[in-house]
């Protein structure tokens, strides 16, 4: 069976457009990334700081009644979340005045006095102290860091320096991406989210790789043809494979979304982003930039003599 | 059968029975007698996300020990600059690292000196010099004592840490140092999370202090008593209402007798009121400064403090010789049991706070465990039945390699003894899909080829040969970013590093070399006209 037949897509020709709806999503992610510099984003309490407790009821509760008791008790800043099945109820306090090691043994006071009718469980609660966040953020941008150098190193020596910053750039496109939906839709950054955001990194040079491979093998048989041409046959002889490889681990990740429960809920949807956008970026993004670059680099050399 | 065949089928078959051999532990309830012995008996690590249990990061304040140590210094040169008849004004701590003295006149300086010198060796001794007619002395302790104090200090935390858990009464503890000042404990399955965590954090230090009967404790406040007294508290819990009544009291700042002198602390029941208490021994050295304090206080009260709170302060009604005492007061008999568990662990040489700290309920970590499983198997069924679909035989057999790749890299977590953690899962049903993509890769190719008009054959030789360096690239890459993770990531997200990592390594194998056995296999075997892909 083939999905895909024969293609002559004039991929190159539409990088007028992928560049602007490229541009955009960076940009969002970097007022994204800006937002979590500054704090202002979403954050998980493992980056800030805070405590979360996660509660399963005998009873349905409703969340005006639960910021209620809670209000009733000076915690009126907590953020509260429904979890669908089985009546549990996610409770979030950033940094308070309530000490580490308090604030989750209040919360768990306030609901046993508040609705005494209603018997709870602790499914999970996490306590988590400034100073470990702080480390957290500064650790996680040193492996962000290290996780992009490494991966431009060897890329940069498997092919050559232009390979390297298109297949870099088209990675930091992914990542930047992730971080946009995440900041559009408001959900939090935490540990898992950054977890996937590497994954992705790492995961979606495949197509990059593939796709540069072909590219590179094509260049070298052929010297006739113009970059445009070599560029745009060599996308469209492995499309077919960029998309199958994609759609084999969205199946995967989709199940995990789909199937894996509330605690790896999003980070299996950031994971489903990242596959989709990484499929998008190795065609659109890391190609044209390097056929840009090479174009320019034969112009300056025809120039020359 | 050509003999590289031969030589890849065993090596296969070899990782097949290893998995295997590690898996059934895990797979298998009860094992039989006869596996034990030389066979392997672990079962795969859960982390405690999955099984339910609680992890602790707590932070050492070190500087508290380095004070305690200089407090102690103090106190000690109080009593021997008495013994020796040399008579000061006033000796305390002064800021983090020194002791300062003022004493009366130069000569007895210079006595006090001689003494320091042979005593302390390790402190410095800063010049003397005139305040008011009096003559001020200080000593320093040194960065690097001090920074060996804090460094032991963390050192004797961890030890009484670990010896409180242990007899507490946790299976399989994880109690380690991280960092300079950071303790980490994993407790697997507590059912009991808050009393652990009190009885782990309590610093325990327990005193003796007489009480001061000459100022009246209800009106004193802390600014209005004399020095070397200090205002404390008491805290009563009535055991029919559970009402807490606080009682001030004035104590001497001095401790007579402090817990590092026990031998012993068991909980006893009072078969008057049947009210648990504490029974504590002495070791000689203790025993006879409590005959010593004992006789010369009859009827003055003696306050037992623990971390500065009172409680209790029975009268002393007559010389306690013998080296035993009781410790009671308005606890449950739980309580009472984890005050005997720390005197008996000895106490911490500094204060520790808890800086983080995540507990899951064992509920939800049975219910991630079933999730993660229902999402691996959907993962499987949609790439396996997608593969059969679109590569009609071809897929099967990337199908085969998935399947091998999954059973090796969960042989492999138990072989290493390895943690899975629920994004340890989640990186297992993501190589669901990716460990299919190199075997995708290679059939495109060969299609490719196919379509170039080769044989067979020759189809699938050329298509694994040109397709081996984009797959071990795209490998690379993703194995760098997992290493990172590894490095940096902790608990869970170590958990998906390592479930990740190994399963790329794995799948170079399964993918390159499992899946092509099996077309070599029937390409020598049957003459293929057509390849099914």
């Amino acid at each position: 069976m083939e999905l895909i037949g024969k293609t002559k897509i004039d991929f190159m020709g539409m990088k007028k457009i992928s560049f602007v709806i490229s541009g955009i999503i960076a940009i969002v992610g970097l007022i994204g990334v800006v937002q979590i510099g500054r704090g202002a984003a979403n954050m998980g309490i493992d980056f800030s700081g805070g405590t979360s407790v996660q509660l399963k009821f005998s009873q349905p509760v409703s969340i005006t009644q639960a910021r209620a008791a809670l209000a009733k008790h000076n915690l009126s800043e907590a953020n509260l979340q429904e979890i669908t099945d089985g009546n549990k109820l996610l409770i979030k306090i950033g940094k308070t005045t309530l000490a580490t090691g308090k604030a989750a043994d209040t919360i768990v006071d306030v609901f046993t006095k508040e609705m005494p009718g209603n018997k709870f469980e602790v499914e999970s609660s996490t306590e988590i102290g400034p100073s470990i966040g702080d480390k957290l953020r500064k650790d996680t941008l040193v492996a962000v860091a290290i996780s992009l150098l490494g991966i431009i190193i060897y890329i940069a020596w498997r092919f050559d320096f232009k390979f390297g910053i298109g297949a870099t750039l088209a990675t930091l496109h992914d990542v930047l991406a992730m971080f946009a939906v995440f900041l559009l839709l408001n959900k939090e950054v935490n540990l898992l989210f950054i977890t996937a955001v590497l994954t992705i990194a790492g995961y979606s040079l495949t197509d990059t790789v593939v796709v540069f491979d072909r590219i590179r093998e094509n260049l070298h048989k052929n010297l006739k043809e113009s970059m445009q041409t070599v560029f745009n046959r060599s996308i469209n002889e492995v499309l077919s494979r960029t998309i199958i490889t994609s759609l084999t681990t969205f199946l995967a990740s989709m199940s995990l979304f789909l199937f894996g429960g509330e605690v790896i809920h999003d980070f299996a949807f950031a994971l489903v982003v990242g596959v989709l956008v990484g499929t998008y970026s190795s065609i659109f993004v890391a190609s044209p930039i390097v056929a840009l670059w090479e174009e320019r680099a034969v112009n300056a050399a025809q120039v020359k003599p | 059968m050509s003999k590289g065949l031969t030589w890849r089928v065993s090596l296969i078959l070899v990782f097949l029975l290893l998995s295997f051999l590690y898996l059934t532990p895990t797979l298998v309830s009860s094992l039989p007698s006869w596996w034990q012995g030389y066979l392997p008996k672990d079962k795969i690590h859960l982390g405690l996300d999955l099984q339910g249990g609680t992890h602790l990061v707590m932070e050492v304040e070190t500087q508290k020990a380095v004070e305690g140590t200089l407090d102690i210094i103090a106190t000690d040169l109080e009593d021997s600059l008495t013994a020796q008849n040399l008579r000061y004004k006033h000796i305390s701590r002064v800021g983090s690292d020194k002791v300062q003295l003022v004493l009366y006149d130069k000569a007895t300086a210079d006595n006090a000196q001689q003494l320091i010198k042979k005593k302390y060796p390790e402190m410095e001794q800063l010049p003397t010099f005139d305040e008011g007619g009096y003559v001020n002395m200080s000593l320093r302790m040194s960065e690097k004592v001090a920074q060996d104090r804090r460094d032991k200090s963390v050192q004797q935390a961890l030890e009484t840490i670990r010896n409180r858990i242990d007899q507490f009464g946790v299976s399989e503890p994880v109690i380690q140092q991280e960092g300079i000042n950071h303790i980490v404990v994993q407790l697997p399955g507590i059912k009991d999370p808050k009393r652990a965590i009190e009885l782990i954090g309590r610093t325990a230090r327990l005193e003796f202090k007489l009480v001061d009967e000459n100022i009246n404790a209800a009106t004193a406040t802390p600014g209005t008593i004399p020095e070397d007294d200090e205002l404390l508290v008491e805290k009563r819990t009535d055991p029919t209402t559970g009402a807490v009544t606080e009682i001030p009291l004035v104590v001497k700042r001095k401790a007579m007798i402090t817990g590092d002198l026990l031998t012993d602390a068991q909980v006893r029941i009072d078969s008057q009121f049947n009210q648990p208490y504490v029974a504590i021994d002495f070791n000689s050295t203790g025993a006879r400064l409590f005959d010593q304090v004992t006789a010369a206080n009859v009827g003055k009260r003696f306050a037992i403090v623990l971390d500065n709170s009172v409680y209790s302060a029975p009268v002393i009604r007559e010389r306690i010789s013998g080296g035993s005492a009781q410790i009671s007061g308005s606890f449950t008999e739980k309580e009472a049991a984890d005050l005997s568990i720390v005197l008996r662990a000895g106490s911490l040489p500094a204060p520790v706070h808890i800086i983080q700290n995540v507990t899951v309920g064992p509920s939800l970590g049975q219910d991630s465990i079933h999730k993660g499983l229902m999402a691996g198997l959907v993962g499987v069924l949609l790439v396996v039945v997608f593969m059969a679909i679109y590569y009609k035989l071809a897929g099967l057999v990337a199908n085969f390699g998935m399947v091998l790749n999954i059973i090796f890299l969960m042989g492999s977590l138990a072989a290493l003894g390895a943690t899975l953690t629920l994004p340890g899962i989640a990186a297992i049903v993501l190589l669901i899909g990716m460990s299919v993509d190199s075997n995708v890769l290679i059939f495109e190719r060969i299609r490719e080829e196919l379509r170039l008009g080769k044989t067979p054959a020759a189809g699938v030789d050329a298509g694994y040969d040109k397709a081996f360096l984009t797959i071990m690239d795209s490998h690379v890459t993703t194995l760098i970013t997992a290493a990172v993770l590894f490095q940096f990531g902790t608990g869970p997200v170590k958990g998906f590093a390592v479930s990740l990592s190994l399963g790329i390594i794995i799948n170079l194998f399964t993918s390159l070399l499992a899946t092509r056995v099996v077309f070599d296999f029937f390409l020598s075997r049957v003459h293929v006209k057509k390849l099914s892909i």
